[in-house]
């Protein structure tokens, strides 16, 4: 592989997918950010008020974290499943595979993408959380790698989404029916302490559960899981969605006859 | 040296259609090369398998001597093609359409912008630079097209009939542009449906139909070929009935014109005088078809070769 070469695509691919997010800011950045303050206002502000502590924690400062998360991960995901399918559909990712780029750039161009909005999101979410209440970052580490690492894991699986997708109704089923459920489900409103023992294993089948409690953890410091669990569990998911993301290109599934 | 060298190349779809039946072709390098076919002939899923588009079902390819299946990178960075489809980021600007794509051959952005201005100059298109392609007209996408395609300068350049629905203006300033790209030693390799851009463009041409190579030869050898041309003949004076000329084919057509087949052994001088001879007075005479096109209907009928008297 021509190194020098593919340093060049891989750059040019992260400034294309930048611009992208930019252009189309009223659609990438703002609707997450005002999903995300109606959320506080109505989950955080009037019905916390309610609900009390939670793992000694006001409720709104408990969820925060996990909306954090939520945002980021359905970012992540929507940049890469729009940009790769949306060049699918246009046929101008037929720019890419004529050129020299390996696949491995392809991927990694695209998760980048995906990365830039699921932090640029997450950073604005963050800042709409800290006009409704305090957050003191206990473990810094943790929290930028799980929050670097989660985004990485469903910019991957964009990609995936995207790579299969026939239409563009295709690119809608995954995070209506399959993202969206996990993520309500992965403990980003409540402790799964709460739940019965057995919804308590269940839950321990959901990957964004480890995501969302590591990245309690780096925030508030509790979390209902391990953390050395939560990086192994991530790090298997990257691993396994990098393998078959490239497998599928070097097939040339979705996209080459 | 080859720019391209195929060698049964086959292609059966997963739907058990077999667009390509174990094709061979050279090019030379240098060399400005006509491709072409009636439609659902082969020549699309060839040039998509040269660019890794399509994937082959056997066969293989060698670009300036890089095989497709060891050297895939080297072979890629040799060819820039142009599609028959537009398949441009219509969202995305001029200029930012030539740069990704010099970004994506491993051209710094500083080169890059130099390149791009020369060719979206020379193709007509820097005023627009700024621009979404989305506001393009049809042949200024088609030239975006070329010019993405040149930007980091191949050694082969692939134009799947980019011509298509270009006004005739237009049509003929790209045909200087791709004459002197090909003089400046570019390889072309063309498929067009306009037969007179193959004939004035190119000196190969290879036929394909039903996924089988059916001529390929030097332009002006195939062109020797055709044993019979006809001609359009408009009289000064209408006649009733067609003209019998000792050994012409004549037939009268509606709008009064006369058309007349003329053997390769006679020539013209022979059916003026016989006309002259009759009295028949002639303003003007045209081809009834380009020679090209003539003997390419010719071959796609009879599916067959006709035997050249040497091949190049």
């Amino acid at each position: 592989m021509n190194l020098a070469l593919n340093w060049i695509g891989f750059q040019t691919l992260v400034r294309k997918e930048f611009i992208r997010v930019i252009r189309i800011w009223v659609q990438t950045i703002v609707p997450p950010a005002i999903t995300m303050t109606l959320y506080f206002i109505i989950f955080g502000n009037l019905i916390g008020r309610r609900i009390g502590s939670m793992d000694g924690f006001d409720y709104m400062q408990y969820i925060a974290p996990g909306l954090i998360m939520m945002s980021v991960i359905t970012n992540s995901y929507g940049n890469v499943v729009s940009s790769f399918f949306g060049a699918k559909f246009g046929r101008h990712i037929e720019e890419m595979i004529v050129s020299p780029m390996s696949n491995v750039t392809i991927i990694l161009g695209h998760v980048a993408g995906g990365v830039i909005r699921g932090l640029l999101v997450g950073s604005l979410v963050t800042v709409v959380a800290l006009a409704f209440t305090s957050l003191k970052v206990e473990h810094p580490f943790v929290t930028i790698s799980i929050i670097l690492l989660s985004s990485v894991v469903f910019s991957l699986a964009g990609f995936i989404n995207a790579v299969f997708a026939k239409k563009f109704d295709d690119i809608s089923i995954v995070p209506t029916f399959v993202l969206t459920p996990l993520t309500y489900l992965g403990g980003v409103f409540y402790s799964i302490s709460l739940l019965p023992v057995f919804w308590q294993k269940v839950s321990l089948a959901n990957p964004i559960l480890y995501m969302v409690n590591a990245f309690r953890y780096g925030i508030l410091g509790v979390s209902d899981i391990r953390i050395g669990y939560a990086y192994a569990i991530i790090g298997l998911f990257v691993a396994g969605l990098f393998g078959l993301s490239l497998m599928l290109m070097n097939r040339g599934t979705g996209i080459r006859e | 040296m080859h720019a391209l060298s195929i060698r049964n190349l086959r292609k059966i779809y997963p739907n058990g259609v077999e667009a390509l039946k174990g094709i061979d072709l050279d090019v030379e390098a240098g060399d400005f090369y006509a491709l072409l076919g009636p439609n659902g002939a082969g020549k699309t899923t060839a040039i998509g398998i040269i660019c890794s588009l399509i994937n082959k079902s056997a066969g293989s390819v060698d670009v300036f001597g890089h095989n497709l299946d060891k050297e895939l990178e080297a072979a890629k960075a040799c060819i820039g093609l142009v599609p028959q489809e537009i398949n441009l980021n219509l969202f995305d600007t001029v200029q930012n359409i030539v740069l990704n794509q010099a970004g994506y051959y491993g051209i710094n952005r500083r080169e890059a912008r130099i390149r791009a201005e020369k060719y979206l100059r020379e193709l007509r298109l820097w005023e627009r630079r700024k621009e979404p392609a989305r506001n393009l007209s049809g042949g200024m996408k088609r030239r975006l097209m070329i010019a993405r395609a040149l930007i980091h300068e191949p050694r082969l350049l692939i134009l799947d009939e980019p011509t298509a629905g270009v006004d005739i203006e237009i049509r003929r300033s790209m045909w200087e542009f791709l004459k002197e790209t090909n003089e400046a030693g570019t390889t072309i390799i063309l498929t067009t449906h306009y037969l007179e851009e193959a004939e004035s463009l190119c000196r190969h041409v290879a036929i394909i139909d039903e996924g089988k190579v059916i001529e390929n030869a030097l332009m002006s050898n195939v062109l020797r070929k055709l044993q019979r041309e006809t001609f359009v003949l408009s009289l000064r004076d209408r006649l009733t009935t067609p003209p019998v000329l000792d050994g012409f084919e004549t037939m009268l057509r509606d709008d009064g014109d006369v058309e007349i087949a003329v053997d390769s052994k006679r020539d013209l001088n022979e059916l003026f005088a016989l006309l002259s001879n009759q009295g028949i007075a002639v303003s003007s005479l045209r081809n009834k078809a380009n020679r090209l096109e003539e003997l390419f209907i010719r071959l796609v009928e009879n599916k067959q070769s006709v035997q050249l008297p040497e091949k190049d």
